[in-house]
C-alpha cells in the first residue's frame, strides 16, 4: 500500500509557495505572541503555587451548589470543574498564606461535604508560589539549553544555515504550540512543558531527516540549483514523513481519549506540536535555510582543510 | 549477501531472550505481605527471618511464604485478615527495632526472586501516597551555631577578666569592649577557640565582629541537612511505610515520599515537629545572671528558670510513653554524660525544684509592608516542676503532657532531633482510587496506541511491517526490562513516554523501508535494494534519534517530578528502539530473505 503516489514532484520551496509559506508561518507566530501578550497563559499550580483538589462525588456534582458554598467559606477566587466524569470536582485555589495547609485542607474537605455529601479525596497538591515559580523557571530554561544544545549538533553535522533553519522551525513550533494553549486557555502545566520539549525532539527528527537527505542529494545532483535539490529531498522524503507523523498521531489520539484527564493537556501539547512541526519541517526549516542563501557549497568547503574532516560521513 | 554472522545473530537472540527475562517479574500480581527492616539498616540473616515467622504463627497465622530480601524480611500471606493480624504482633513486638510495614509484594515465584530480579517499581501516581518537598531553615541552623559561639566567647572573656558584651545580630557577633588595650587580647582568645572564624576591627577601635567564612558556614549546612536527613528516616522508619524515600534535593531541601500513605497531616506533624525537651533548676532567688522566666503551658505556673541547661532533647536516648495513675508519662533514658550530669546535679540541689521545658517551632507567614515573610517563632513552655525527692541519673519519667503529645514527644526524642527546622513547600497526595484509575487508563492507552500501529504497519509495509512490529514488541518489552533493571519507577507521564516511543520508534523502520523501496524503484535487484536502504537510513536514523536524545537529556537533566518520569521513559525508548529498528528487524530481515534468489520484495 501507498499513500502518495511513487513520485512525487511537488513545488514545495518555489519563490511564490515559500513567500506564501513564511507568510503563514509568520502569522501564526504572531497570533501566538500576541495572544501570549495579552490572554496570557492558564498556568497550572504547577507554576503558580496553590492548591489543588481532585474530588470523587457518589452522585453527579452539582457545581453551583460547590461554588457557592465554597464563596460562603471564604475561598471566593477557587476554580470549581467538573474532571473528565460528571461525579468528579476539581477545585483550584491560589496560595493561601494566611493560614496552614492542614486548616485550609480540612476547611475545604468541610465545606465540600457540606449537604451530607459523602466525598473521596483523590488527589491533594499544594505547591507553595516560590516552588511554582522555579518550577517555571526551570522549564523555560530547559527549552533554551535544549535549543541550543540542538543548535550546535546541526552545526557540527551540517552547517550553521542549516542549524539557523532547524532552530527558526523548532521555535515557531514551540511559540504556536504554546499560543494554541494560550488561544484555547488550555491548562499549562509541567507535563505541557514536557510535551513542548517532546515536540522541539519531534520536529527536529523530522528536520534533520529532510537535511540528510538534502546534503546527500547537493553531491549527488551536481548541476542543479539548491532550491531544486532541497525541493527534490522533500519530495522523496514525503512519504515517510507523513507516515511517521499519522503512527504518531494514532498513538497520542489514543491517549487524548484513553488517558484520563490529567494527561490531557500533555496529548493535546503533542498532538498540536506534530501537526505544526511536520508543516514546519517540509516548509520552515528549508525555507529559512534558502533564505540564508545555503548551497551545496557550504557543505564542501570544509573537507578542504583535512584537520576538520573528523565525523563528516 | 545480508547474511549475518551466526554469533551475531546468537547475540541478538540472547539480548531479546535477556529483555524478556528481565521484563518477566512485571506479569506476576501482587500479594499482601508485610516487610520488616531494621531501623540502623543493618541486613536482616536467616535467625532473624526465622524468628519473625515464629511470631507469626504464634499469633496463629501461617504465612505464605517468607524470605529475605535486601537485608528485609518479607512474609507474604494468602489473606488480607492474616496480614493485617500478623503486621499488628509484629509491630507491638517489634516498635522499637524495627520499621514493620503492611504493603504489597510481588507474587513472584522463588526462581525469579533467587535471580535478584523484580517488577518495576510504580511512582506515586500509580500506587498513592503521599509526597512532601520540605525546605530546612538554614538561617535558623547558623544562628544557633552563632548562639553557642556568643555563649562560648562570652565564658572565655569572663575567665580572662576581660570586660565586654556580645551580640549577636545577622549572623556577626559584635564584641565590644571598653578600651583598644583589650582588643588584642579578645583577638587571641577567639582565635584559639576557633581559628576558621572571621575576625575584623570595629569602626570604633574597641570592638570586634567576628563571623563564620563561606567554608564554615557550608559545613554548617551540610551537617544541618545530613543531620536531618538522618532524623527524617529514623521518623519515617516509625510510621510503618513500605520503600520510604528521604532523599536530598538541591541545597536546602529534602524530598519525603511515602507510598500508601493516605494522612498527609499526621505525616507532616511528625516530620516537621521540632519538639524537644530541656531540663532546667528552678532560679530561686530569681536574680541570678543568665536567667528568665519562662512562661507554663497550660495549667502549669511559669517559672524562673537558670541559665545552665541540665540535659536537652538531643542527649535523650530512648523514650517511651506510659501512664502513671491515669496520667500520661513519657519514660526519659539519657546517655551516660547526661546522665552523669543528672546525677550530680540531684545530689547537689535535693529539695530543689527542677523544670521541664518544652520547646516547639513553626513558621508564620507575616505580612511586613505589603510583602510576605516568613518568621519562625520558637515557643518555650514549663510542662512541669517537681521537687527533687530523691537522687537519679539517666532514667526517669515526665509528665504534664496529653496523651497524644506524649505519644508525639517520645516518637521524636527516640529519632532524634532536626539540626535546623524544615518547612513544607510543596506536598501532593494521590488517594489509592486515583492511582488504579491512571493505571488501568495509562495500559489502555499503550494498547490501543499499540494495536493501531501494528495494525497500520501490516497494511502498509505487508512481511517487513511484520518484521517491524516483531521490532516495536520487543522495543516495549526491553523499556519494561530496563525499567525494571534500573529501578526506576513507572509513572503517568512515564507510560505517556512509552506511548509516544511506540508512534515513534516505527520511524527507522518506516526510514528503513522508504529506502528499500526507493531502491526498487530505481530498479536495484532486491538484495542490494534490502542491504542499500538499510545502509543508507543509518545515518538518518543516528542523526534523528540523537536530536531526540538531546532533548530527553536536557529534560531529565533539568526536569523535575512528572517530566523526569517522562524523560526517562522517552530515553529508554529511544536507545532501544534504535537496537529493535537497526539491528533486530535486519537479523529477521537477514533469516528470511538473506541469499536467497529474489524477484521481489513483500515491502
Amino acid at each position: 500500500m501507498r499513500l502518495i503516489r511513487k513520485k512525487t514532484k511537488i513545488d514545495f520551496l518555489g519563490p511564490k509557495r515559500r513567500k506564501i509559506a513564511l507568510s503563514i508561518s509568520a502569522l501564526l507566530v504572531v497570533v501566538s505572541l500576541v495572544s501570549l501578550g495579552t490572554r496570557g497563559l492558564d498556568f497550572g499550580i504547577d507554576f503558580t503555587g496553590g492548591i489543588l483538589l481532585e474530588v470523587g462525588y457518589e452522585q453527579p456534582a452539582d457545581l453551583e451548589k460547590i461554588r457557592s458554598n465554597l464563596s460562603d467559606s471564604g475561598f471566593q477566587d477557587a476554580q470549581v470543574q467538573l474532571f473528565g466524569r460528571e461525579t468528579d470536582v476539581l477545585v483550584r485555589l491560589p496560595p493561601q498564606p494566611q493560614e496552614s495547609a492542614e486548616s485550609v485542607r480540612e476547611r475545604l474537605r468541610s465545606t465540600l461535604e457540606a449537604g451530607g455529601h459523602s466525598i473521596e479525596l483523590r488527589r491533594v497538591e499544594s505547591v507553595s508560589a516560590q516552588v511554582g515559580s522555579e518550577l517555571a523557571e526551570r522549564g523555560a530554561l530547559a527549552m533554551v539549553v535544549a535549543l541550543l544544545m540542538i543548535f550546535v549538533y546541526v552545526m557540527i553535522r551540517f552547517q550553521w544555515k542549516f542549524s539557523a533553519g532547524a532552530v527558526a522551525a523548532l521555535a515557531h513550533d514551540a511559540i504556536v504550540t504554546v499560543g494554541f494553549f494560550s488561544i484555547f486557555r488550555f491548562p499549562f502545566d509541567l507535563t505541557v512543558v514536557a510535551a513542548i520539549l517532546a515536540v522541539i525532539g519531534y520536529s527536529l527528527n523530522d528536520t534533520v531527516v529532510a537535511f540528510d537527505r538534502i546534503r546527500e542529494n547537493f553531491f549527488a545532483l551536481r548541476g542543479v540549483s539548491a532550491e531544486e535539490a532541497m525541493n527534490t529531498s522533500i519530495n522523496e522524503m514525503l512519504a515517510r514523513t507523513l507516515i511517521t507523523g499519522f503512527t504518531t498521531l494514532l498513538v497520542l489520539v489514543a491517549l487524548l481519549v484513553l488517558g484520563g484527564e490529567s494527561i490531557a493537556p500533555f496529548s493535546i501539547a503533542l498532538i498540536v506540536g506534530i501537526i505544526v512541526g511536520t508543516y514546519s519541517s517540509i516548509y520552515t526549516a528549508s525555507a529559512t535555510a534558502l533564505a540564508l542563501n545555503v548551497s551545496p557549497q557550504d557543505l564542501i568547503e570544509p573537507i578542504k582543510d583535512p584537520t576538520l574532516i573528523d565525523d563528516l560521513p | 549477501m545480508n547474511k549475518y554472522p551466526a554469533w551475531l545473530n546468537t547475540l541478538v537472540l540472547v539480548i531479546l531472550l535477556a529483555g524478556c527475562l528481565f521484563a518477566l517479574p512485571n506479569l506476576y500480581g501482587s500479594v499482601e505481605a508485610v516487610q520488616i527492616a531494621d531501623n540502623d539498616g543493618a541486613a536482616y540473616d536467616e535467625a532473624h527471618l526465622e524468628e519473625y515467622v515464629r511470631v507469626v504463627e504464634n499469633a496463629g497465622v501461617t504465612p505464605e511464604s517468607a524470605y529475605l530480601q535486601d537485608g528485609r524480611v518479607v512474609i507474604r500471606f494468602d489473606k488480607p485478615e492474616d496480614q493485617e493480624i500478623a503486621g499488628d504482633r509484629l509491630k507491638a513486638a517489634y516498635e522499637r527495632e524495627a520499621n514493620v510495614a503492611t504493603t504489597l509484594a510481588p507474587k513472584l515465584p522463588e526462581w525469579i526472586r533467587n535471580l535478584g530480579l523484580g517488577p518495576m517499581s510504580l511512582g506515586l501516581d500509580l500506587r498513592g501516597g503521599v509526597y512532601v518537598l520540605l525546605e530546612v531553615d538554614m538561617a535558623t541552623a547558623i544562628d544557633s551555631r552563632m548562639k553557642g559561639y556568643q555563649q562560648d566567647f562570652d565564658d572565655r572573656l569572663r575567665e580572662a577578666r576581660i570586660r565586654h558584651r556580645v551580640d549577636l545580630a545577622d549572623q556577626i557577633l559584635a564584641i565590644r569592649l571598653t578600651g583598644a588595650e583589650d582588643v588584642e587580647a579578645a583577638r587571641t582568645i577567639i582565635e584559639r577557640a576557633d581559628p576558621d572564624l572571621l575576625i575584623a576591627d570595629g569602626a570604633d577601635g574597641k570592638s570586634l565582629t567576628v563571623r563564620m567564612s563561606e567554608a564554615q558556614i557550608k559545613e554548617r549546612q551540610d551537617f544541618a541537612i545530613e543531620q536531618n536527613l538522618t532524623t527524617l528516616r529514623n521518623r519515617v522508619n516509625q510510621l510503618g511505610v513500605a520503600e520510604p524515600l528521604v532523599q536530598r534535593q538541591g541545597v536546602d531541601r529534602i524530598v519525603v515520599q511515602l507510598p500508601g500513605v493516605q494522612d498527609p497531616n499526621q505525616l507532616k506533624r511528625i516530620l516537621t515537629a521540632t519538639a524537644t525537651l530541656e531540663f532546667r533548676l528552678v532560679d530561686m532567688s530569681g536574680d541570678e545572671p543568665g536567667s528568665r522566666r519562662y512562661p507554663g503551658r497550660g495549667e502549669e505556673s511559669s517559672q524562673v528558670l537558670k541559665r545552665q541547661v541540665i540535659a536537652s532533647g538531643d542527649q535523650i536516648i530512648d523514650a517511651s510513653t506510659g501512664s502513671d495513675q491515669g496520667q500520661p508519662i513519657v519514660s526519659i533514658t539519657l546517655d551516660s554524660t547526661a546522665g552523669e550530669r543528672m546525677l550530680q546535679t540531684t545530689m547537689d540541689n535535693l529539695n530543689k525544684p527542677m523544670s521541664t521545658v518544652f520547646i516547639e517551632s513553626r513558621r508564620e507567614t507575616v505580612m511586613r509592608n505589603g510583602v510576605e515573610e516568613q518568621r519562625t517563632i520558637k515557643t518555650e513552655e514549663v510542662i512541669n516542676t517537681a521537687t527533687i525527692r530523691g537522687v537519679f541519673k539517666n532514667r526517669f519519667q515526665i509528665s504534664g503532657l496529653t496523651p497524644g503529645e506524649a505519644h508525639d514527644l517520645a516518637l521524636l526524642l527516640r529519632a532524634g532531633a532536626l539540626a535546623a527546622p524544615v518547612y513544607t513547600i510543596d506536598e501532593r497526595t494521590i488517594g489509592p482510587s486515583l492511582g488504579q484509575d491512571n493505571i488501568d487508563r495509562g495500559f489502555n492507552a499503550i494498547k490501543i496506541g499499540f494495536l493501531a500501529v501494528i495494525i497500520f504497519m501490516v497494511v502498509y509495509y505487508r512481511a517487513f511491517g511484520l518484521i517491524a512490529n516483531v521490532a516495536l514488541l520487543s522495543n516495549l518489552v526491553f523499556i519494561v526490562a530496563m525499567l525494571s533493571i534500573l529501578g526506576a519507577s513507572l509513572t503517568l507521564p512515564g507510560m505517556a513516554g512509552i506511548v509516544l516511543t511506540v508512534g515513534m520508534a516505527v520511524d527507522a523502520n518506516v526510514l528503513i523501508f522508504e529506502r528499500i523501496r526507493e531502491e526498487l524503484a530505481d530498479g536495484a535487484p532486491p538484495q542490494s535494494a534490502i542491504n542499500a536502504g538499510y545502509e543508507k537510513a543509518l545515518s538518518s536514523i543516528t542523526d534523528a534519534n540523537v536530536t531526540t536524545l538531546i532533548a530527553a537529556v536536557v529534560l531529565f537533566a533539568i526536569g523535575t517530578g512528572p517530566i523526569k518520569g517522562f524523560a526517562i521513559t522517552l530515553l529508554l525508548g529511544i536507545i532501544t528502539s534504535m537496537f529493535t529498528a537497526i539491528v533486530g528487524t535486519r537479523a529477521i530481515v537477514n533469516v528470511l530473505f538473506g541469499g536467497r534468489k529474489l524477484q521481489s520484495l513483500p515491502v
